[in-house]
């Protein structure tokens, strides 16, 4: 669905990400995993439009799309989240979500409607927070969450905006056990219809849920495939997983 | 404590619709005056309280409209017409917002402070150095502007009674129109950019059209405030669109609590009834009203209407 050819971003001398080449296949978590600094975040700036590229392009459903243009990434129905938590802290998680739903159908023209009554954003929040287990937090502002439950709202606001294609930036880092069980069962949920790309450090994580693993070192691509050839790489054990021992 | 809360707004309007049956010409005028630069005042806090966007340049839009005023009428002896040079003011206020918040907006932070201040006195200074409307003496206009239609007169602007209820429906309108706005999506959106612009834009928000379109609003509202207060005083001069008038409705919207809009109107009545009251104790009333603006910032972080919950937070940690 969403697909990148050659892509490749400096910064000054560094090369942070290094001709990669990806395509995100619909009903599919590809998981993108690789040392710190391997370029993974940067990547999933370059793939939602946080960042300009400086070579390479980006294409959704075989269409080019023009890169650097966030707003435009979400439109298309490319949802993210981040690395680090990033929500409204002084809204509610009802009020986080029903503004990422908003986004969908912004109508900012139709200011004799109240915002709040506007069913289609608010039955996508609703639904969003349920889905993440935090219904029972609806009320609360994101500022007093725990990190793992700023980490499920996150999710949940990607999910208000019903992207097709998810860019997740380490949903489980912070995460309890449980719920970090939870939110894998929901990804395997998610991958219907979707496409999701995962970065994660969690390797029984990762080798649990994904279909496909791209392996990152360096900015570059090591080795791409289904689960069991990347363990059986011989370059990604010695880089990366070796490592990790 | 919160069934006199909602009460009192409604207390203020009845007072401030009794009062001229009460006071005395000084006092209508006077709170005539006031309810214009809450108007005022509450334009800027959409930038803002709402926004999050700190303009040290909204008089410009002021000021404009108010030379508006006196540009629309053919000379100084000659009334125009309500119905023309009310628009006229309007749409050139929000114009100037427009091309000004296009290249502002690009800016942010103290960047932004910075550039909407330096075109802010670049307006001033078309006023203060060329001859328009007499330079920097500034020019009476000896006419009111006319408010018939055919030969109909709803109003006379010239009568002080006529022009207090006038501004009282302009202070209503106006606070209903932003409440509104408030309400909407566009609203909404508005408070997300204040509370986190970068994520707004994953989300999928151009905010940049969002906060000129909201900088455009507020600059017409602004010069909505701007023509009548033209009107009220029959004058105008550069000091209308100074940096002092920047700064000075600023601080009434600091001061009454920023983002609410009912912190703007209050912050209007307590800065012009402070500096009124001051004045009249010492001609060193600038230290009091200093003190004045400090306590309040300092004990009231929510501002004048944040008073009741400072209030309460004090007493729960004290006990």
């Amino acid at each position: 669905m969403l697909g990148a050819s050659r892509l490749t971003r400096r910064f000054g001398g560094l090369t942070a990400v290094d001709r990669v080449s990806i395509d995100l296949e619909r009903d599919a978590i590809h998981a993108l995993i690789g040392p710190n600094g391997a370029g993974k975040s940067t990547l999933i700036n370059l793939l939602s439009g946080a960042l300009d590229p400086s070579e390479g392009s980006i294409s959704f459903r075989g269409e080019p799309v023009p890169a650097g243009r966030p707003e435009r990434m979400a439109h298309l129905g490319i949802g993210r989240t981040f690395q680090r938590s990033n929500v409204f802290p002084d809204f509610t998680c009802f009020e986080n979500c029903r503004l990422a739903a908003q986004a969908r159908t912004p109508r900012p023209w139709a200011v004799f409607e109240p915002a709040l009554r506007c069913r289609r954003s608010k039955d996508a929040a609703e639904r969003a927070l349920v889905t993440v287990g935090l219904g029972a937090r609806r009320n609360v502002p994101a500022s007093a969450l725990s990190h793992g439950e700023r980490r499920a709202l996150e999710i949940a606001m990607c999910l208000a905006a019903d992207p097709q294609v998810l860019l997740l930036d380490e949903p489980l880092a912070g995460m309890g056990t449980e719920e970090s069980q939870h939110t894998l069962k929901l990804l395997r949920e998610l991958k219907h219809e979707r496409a999701i790309l995962l970065v994660e450090h969690d390797m029984d994580a990762v080798f649990a849920v994904a279909d496909v693993i791209t392996v990152m070192a360096d900015g570059a691509v090591l080795a791409s495939g289904p689960p069991e050839a990347v363990r059986g790489d011989r370059a990604v054990r010695e880089a990366y997983l070796g490592e990790a021992r | 404590m919160s069934a006199l809360r909602r009460a009192l707004p409604l207390v203020a309007l009845a007072a401030l619709i009794v009062l001229p049956a009460l006071a005395g010409k000084f006092y209508v005028e006077l709170v005539a005056k006031i309810m214009i630069l809450a108007v005022f005042a509450m334009s800027l806090d959409l930038l803002v309280g709402v926004t999050g966007l700190v303009s040290l340049g909204h008089a410009a839009f002021f000021g404009l409209a108010s030379y508006m005023l006196v540009l629309a009428a053919p000379d100084k002896y000659a009334a125009t017409s309500l119905w023309i040079s009310l628009p006229l003011a309007v749409a050139a206020s929000a114009l100037l917002a427009l091309a000004i918040g296009a290249l502002a907006l690009r800016t942010r932070g103290v960047y932004f402070i910075m550039v909407t201040l330096a075109f802010s006195q670049m307006v001033y200074f078309v006023f203060h150095d060329t001859k328009i409307a007499g330079g920097s003496d500034g020019t009476y206009l000896y006419v009111k502007p006319v408010a018939s239609i055919g030969s109909w007169t709803p109003l006379d602007l010239g009568n002080a009674r006529h022009f207090y209820y006038a501004m009282l429906a302009l202070l209503l309108l106006s606070f209903a129109f932003l409440r509104m706005l408030l309400a909407s999506r566009f609203g909404h959106a508005l408070r997300g950019i204040r509370s986190n612009e970068q994520r707004m834009r994953a989300l999928g928000f151009n905010t940049y059209a969002y906060k000129l379109a909201a900088f455009t609003i507020a600059g017409a509202i602004a010069g909505l405030a701007g023509y009548f207060s033209a009107v009220q005083f029959g004058f105008v001069n550069p000091e209308m669109a100074s940096w002092h008038q920047s700064a000075n409705v600023l601080l009434m919207v600091i001061l009454g609590g920023l983002g609410n809009l009912f912190g703007a109107i209050v912050g209007a009545f307590a800065l012009v009834l402070a500096q009124d009251f001051f004045s009249s104790l010492t001609k060193h009333w600038l230290l009091l009203m200093g003190g004045f603006v400090i306590l309040v910032v300092m004990l009231l972080p929510g501002g004048l209407v944040g008073i009741e919950r400072a209030w309460l937070h004090w007493r729960a940690h004290r006990g």
